[in-house]
């Protein structure tokens, strides 16, 4: 890695006003940015820490679970709470990375860095979840702008997430064999947010919503309601793993176990 | 006399494992020397290209840097030579391009060294290294194995015209034309190998060192044979005589193949030690290994088998096309050939074989030697074909199989191609295999799946493998330019306790505790009485190192035949202090004896006398209790088993799962049967790897596409089952154990059980591997042949 300078700051304005400098860079759990400055592909000028704010933590009312920027992952899967009110919330955590990754990295980062096979998103896509940042909230429609982009600003802070409680929900992950990220991870839910389906994992674009299988599972929430509705290739990834014509496939797939899942 | 027996036999727990799990092995990277400067390397990200110019001007002006060298600097210094010369079929040699240390002229593949920059630090290596100025010029390249011998193809080195390194054949090529011409039947199948890469966890590291007082140079290296590295890179690049440098491998974690090759940085930081009177280290990271540690693997075959209307096999014809990658790495051109063609009658009576072997240059990293090396080729391509013919034949895979096993009482079986089988017994290890899997209870199990909507398949694999290599007189007739016997010398200290020096090396096997038992069992000391030292030339006589299952078979021979010598001496010792003849000395359980008396004494009082010769045959006998070995081995060795696979595909994925593994593996005699276990696993676990998993994908021109982790399916536990383990044991007949080597028996016999499974399933003729979801989702779908 290059050169840097490490602050961490005690207060979210002190934060905000060192990610002000020039090429800074906040910190979470570092999951995803150490092995980038370890390769070399990001030079920061500074790079600022947020494990000092005071952004972990779980709260849930009767409507939501507003999850904390910081919390890790491990946090999120084995809360108690999660696991009543979001079952598949706590379910797609843990299925995130290993345990290692799991135990540092956090939903701030993940959401911040919207990998395109990254599992988060899809969950915050379906669920109608709320992004609150040290400058504002952010509806989850318009927070993801396509792969590994975001409407957050460069010195904008993700400080909690907040989940509207649906009657239903699951997400299953079919697993890229080699990185077991999400080659193809679907989000159902039926919810406040009416019926949602979010796909990771395939698409170009990042996390997207199929207007089909959303279509159809409105008229019949059914596994079978979504046999025969179809999933154009056109947009998906094709790489060494899976053609964008598997992807399609296993769109459908395991979209239905999803709905299976979520009964 | 032991209290807990702890020789030939037994299970006992590896000595060598606290080290390791504890964290205080001592790996090449923890070694560090006083004044140490770092090495970065500079390597291309092109497959193919001409060096117009390298400006090394502001990497030098960097701060912290010592030096920087390009391949301008090794033009006068040999290329990293090739351990084994193969001949074409008319008797001329292959094609051999120099393998500059550091690329010259041109880049041919990604991941070839252009430059290296070295610094105070490692950081500041890194920076400068940014600071290059390299102008390359792409040049049309070439990456897929069939396409390089295509009319037109970009051409990798000049000399090689057609990217052509040797045309070779073995076998009766009328013999078999004969057979094809009257045959009931010729069932031919076309499969491919694909490439792997190895991926040891401890990534290779070299440290050179150099003493100014002395002129003595020391290289600290990942290596599997130090003294092999030692000869290669003195005599052929350096220029080093062996009095003047020494090569270490202390701990090293796993190499399969990938660390017997003398490697470029191996030679650059040694040359680079000297030159700057400074210790210099390099260190491997991650996506280094995966475009410089040689790949394995990576043929294309065509195969076909001749069967009378019984299904006996009457003749097999296979050609084949190996890909070397951008260089010979140190032992490639043998892997296609001799040990590859060589194995081509496997289990089976075959009466005649011919084999064509076109093995080509392309613009990737250089192929040799991984775990198993030609054999696992072979065996897909033989067990794969077995189950084609059967298909083909509409006969039972098992039944054709027993049909055509070498019976039990033709050993030794002197086979169509070179090796002379010594013993075997292939019914044995099929009827335990088969009996271990539940063999006959899988059509309940397959219905079973079937009512759940998946597809059940079961896959046999009867293989047969050459190791424990090898007789020097056969290699060296074969083209090999070393010998590969093996050196122990035992060294007997004053008190007792025992200290074993072996050329052989171990990088996980558990030598320090097999070896260990060898010595309890024939001494009869207690195993924590007696150190295994391997890895250093500076201690260790000579040796040839650790691959192709060899240590046991040979270097434990050696050491046997070492121990034999001590106890020869012994006798003579014990005799002169027990007033008896040499003759009437008994030697048991680490007792001198006199035969019929109630004399004796212990090991330990010869070994005090050998050393304190008071009372002593000083005249007819040197003091000291200290024997050295060298063992040539008569013959290989033929491990064989059966391996039993059973896979559940889910058909709406194309997921395919290892519902079950069973091997039953002769390896001949045990010394420790849970290393023996672990050692089959492993291997088991990179075949599944090969067959379901893992593939080195390049893109047509030589990019590599699968350069991480992130991309490179390793095998991981969840991705595997239980693997039952059995042995039916026959005997070695050649060397003084009976063993024959279990290294790479799993990974030789598993991936043709795996896919046999899968195409059971499938319900197909062949897949080729590795059988991804998507792949076998499209076979299903009827997107791709199957
Ligand atoms: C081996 C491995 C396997 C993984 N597998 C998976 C997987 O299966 N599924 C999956 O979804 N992910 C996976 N990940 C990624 C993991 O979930 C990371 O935790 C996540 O991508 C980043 O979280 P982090 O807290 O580590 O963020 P960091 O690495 O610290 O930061 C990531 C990016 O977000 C920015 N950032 C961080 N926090 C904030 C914030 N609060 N506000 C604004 N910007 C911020 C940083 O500046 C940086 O650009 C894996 C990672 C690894 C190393």
């Amino acid at each position: 890695m290059y050169d840097f300078t490490y602050q961490k700051p005690a207060t979210l304005a002190a934060a905000v006003a060192a990610l002000g400098a020039e090429d800074a860079k906040a910190m979470s759990g570092g999951m995803t940015l150490i092995p980038v400055l370890k390769q070399r592909l990001n030079k920061p000028s500074v790079v600022v820490d947020l494990s000092g704010l005071g952004l972990s933590g779980i709260r849930v009312t009767d409507s939501a679970v507003v999850i904390g920027a910081m919390t890790t992952h491990i946090t999120v899967a084995s809360s108690a709470e999660v696991k009543r009110a979001i079952p598949a919330l706590a379910a797609l955590a843990g299925l995130i990375g290993d345990k290692e990754v799991r135990h540092r990295g956090t939903i701030g980062g993940s959401l911040a860095n919207n990998d395109p096979a990254a599992d988060y998103p899809a969950a915050v896509l379906a669920l109608g979840a709320t992004i609150t940042t040290s400058k504002r909230s952010i509806a989850a429609e318009d927070y993801f702008q396509g792969m590994f982009t975001t409407a957050l600003e460069a010195d904008e802070v993700i400080t909690s997430v907040s989940f509207p409680i649906p009657a239903k929900a699951a997400y299953v992950k079919f697993k890229n064999p080699a990185s077991r990220y999400a080659m193809v991870g679907v989000f159902v839910a039926s919810g406040p947010a009416g019926v949602r389906v979010a796909i990771t994992g395939a698409g170009q674009g990042g996390v997207f919503r199929h207007a089909g299988f959303e279509a159809a599972l409105t008229a019949n929430w059914s596994a079978d309601a979504l046999k025969g509705v179809a999933t154009s290739a056109d947009d998906l990834n094709s790489d060494i793993h899976a053609s964008a014509e598997y992807r399609a496939h296993l769109c459908g797939v395991i979209a239905q176990r999803a709905v299976k899942a979520a009964g | 006399m032991n209290a807990i027996f702890e020789g030939i036999g037994a299970s006992v727990r590896r000595k060598e494992d606290l080290r390791f799990i504890s964290g205080r092995g001592n790996y090449t990277d923890d070694i560090n020397r006083p004044g140490q400067t770092h090495m970065v390397i500079k390597r291309s990200d092109r497959p193919h290209a001409r060096i117009i110019s390298i400006d090394t001007s502001a990497a030098l002006a960097a701060p912290g840097v010592v030096a920087v060298y390009t391949g301008d600097d090794f033009v006068n210094i040999g290329g990293l030579p090739c351990g084994w010369q193969i001949h074409n079929k008319d008797g001329s040699p292959m094609v051999e391009p120099k393998h500059p240390v550091i690329a010259h002229g041109k880049v041919r593949h990604v991941g070839d060294p252009i430059a290296v920059v070295i610094a105070e630090t490692k950081q500041q290596a890194k920076n400068a290294a940014e600071l290059l100025v390299i102008d390359l010029e792409d040049l049309p390249s070439i990456a897929t194995t069939t396409d390089a011998l295509k009319p037109g193809a970009p051409i990798v080195h000049d000399e090689a015209a057609g990217n052509l390194c040797y045309d070779w054949h073995l076998g009766d090529a009328d013999a078999v034309a004969a057979a094809f011409a009257t045959a009931h039947k010729v069932v031919t199948l076309d499969l491919e190998n694909n490439r792997l890469i190895p991926n040891a966890m401890e990534p290779r590291v070299a440290l050179g060192d150099y003493d100014r007082s002395t002129g003595d140079y020391t290289l600290f290296t990942t290596s599997q044979n130090p003294h092999v590295i030692r000869l290669l890179m003195g005599a052929f690049v350096l220029g080093l005589p062996e009095h003047k440098l020494r090569v270490v491998a202390p701990d090293v974690g796993g190499g399969f193949g990938s660390k017997i090759y003398h490697y470029a940085e191996e030679a650059i930081v040694t040359w680079a030690a000297g030159k700057l009177s400074r210790p210099v280290k390099w260190t491997a990271e991650r996506s280094e290994s995966f475009m410089s540690d040689a790949h394995g693997r990576d043929h294309v075959s065509t195969a076909q088998m001749a069967v009378d209307k019984d299904g006996k096999f009457l003749a097999l014809k296979v050609h084949t096309v190996a890909n070397m990658g951008g260089y010979l790495s140190t032992f490639a051109p043998a892997v296609p050939t001799y040990l590859y063609a060589t194995l081509l009658a496997g289990t089976y009576t075959t009466p005649v074989i011919y084999v064509e072997v076109k093995a080509v240059f392309t613009n990737t990293v250089p192929v040799d030697a991984y775990r198993g090396a030609g054999r696992p080729e072979a065996t897909f391509l033989l067990e794969r074909l077995v189950d084609a013919v059967a298909l083909d034949m509409g006969m039972d895979r098992v039944d054709i199989r027993r049909k055509n096993f070498i019976p039990r009482d033709a050993f030794p079986y002197q086979t169509p191609v070179a090796l002379q089988y010594d013993s075997g017994d292939y019914f044995a290890t099929l009827d335990a295999a088969l009996t271990s899997a539940d063999y006959a209870g899988f059509p309940a199990r397959k219905a079973a799946a079937a009512a759940q909507g998946k597809l059940r398949g079961i896959g046999v694999s009867t293989y047969l493998e050459a190791c424990g290599i090898a007789p020097s007189k056969v290699v060296g007739a074969l083209g090999a330019r070393a010998g590969l016997y093996e050196v122990a010398n035992v060294r007997v200290h004053p008190t007792g306790s025992i200290s074993v020096f072996t050329g052989t090396h171990s990088h996980g096997q558990g030598h320090e505790t097999t070896f260990a038992q060898l010595v309890s069992d024939q001494l009869g000391v207690p195993l924590s009485q007696v150190d295994i030292v391997h890895g250093d030339t500076g201690k260790i006589p000579f040796g040839m190192g650790t691959y192709g299952s060899r240590s046991l078979a040979v270097g434990g021979s050696a050491m046997v035949k070492a121990m034999d010598k001590i106890i020869a001496k012994g006798k003579k010792i014990a005799a002169h202090l027990m007033e008896a003849s040499p003759e009437d000395i008994e030697f048991k359980n680490g007792v001198f004896s006199v035969a019929g008396t109630d004399k004796q004494k212990t090991l330990g009082e010869i070994a005090l006398t050998a050393y304190v010769p008071h009372n002593y045959p000083i005249e007819t006998l040197e003091p000291g209790l200290d024997e050295t070995a060298f063992y040539d081995p008569a013959n290989f060795t033929f491990p064989g088993g059966c391996h039993v696979c059973e896979v559940e595909i889910d058909p709406e994925t194309g997921v395919v799962s290892i519902i079950n593994f069973n091997a039953v593996d002769d390896v001949g005699r045990v010394v420790n049967p849970m290393i023996v276990e672990g050692q089959v696993q492993g291997g088991v676990a990179q075949g599944i790897g090969q067959a379901l998993l893992e593939n080195a994908a390049y893109d047509a021109s030589g990019q590599l596409l699968s350069g991480s982790f992130m991309d490179y399916t390793m095998p991981r536990a969840d991705d595997l089952t239980n693997i039952t383990v059995g042995t039916e044991n026959t005997m070695c007949t050649h060397n003084p154990l009976g063993s024959k080597g279990c290294g790479e028996v799993g990974a030789i016999g598993s991936p043709p059980a795996v896919i046999n499974a899968v195409c059971d399933a499938l319900n197909i003729r062949h897949m080729n591997m590795p059988a991804t979801a998507e792949k076998v989702w499209s076979i299903i779908n009827g997107r791709a042949a199957g």
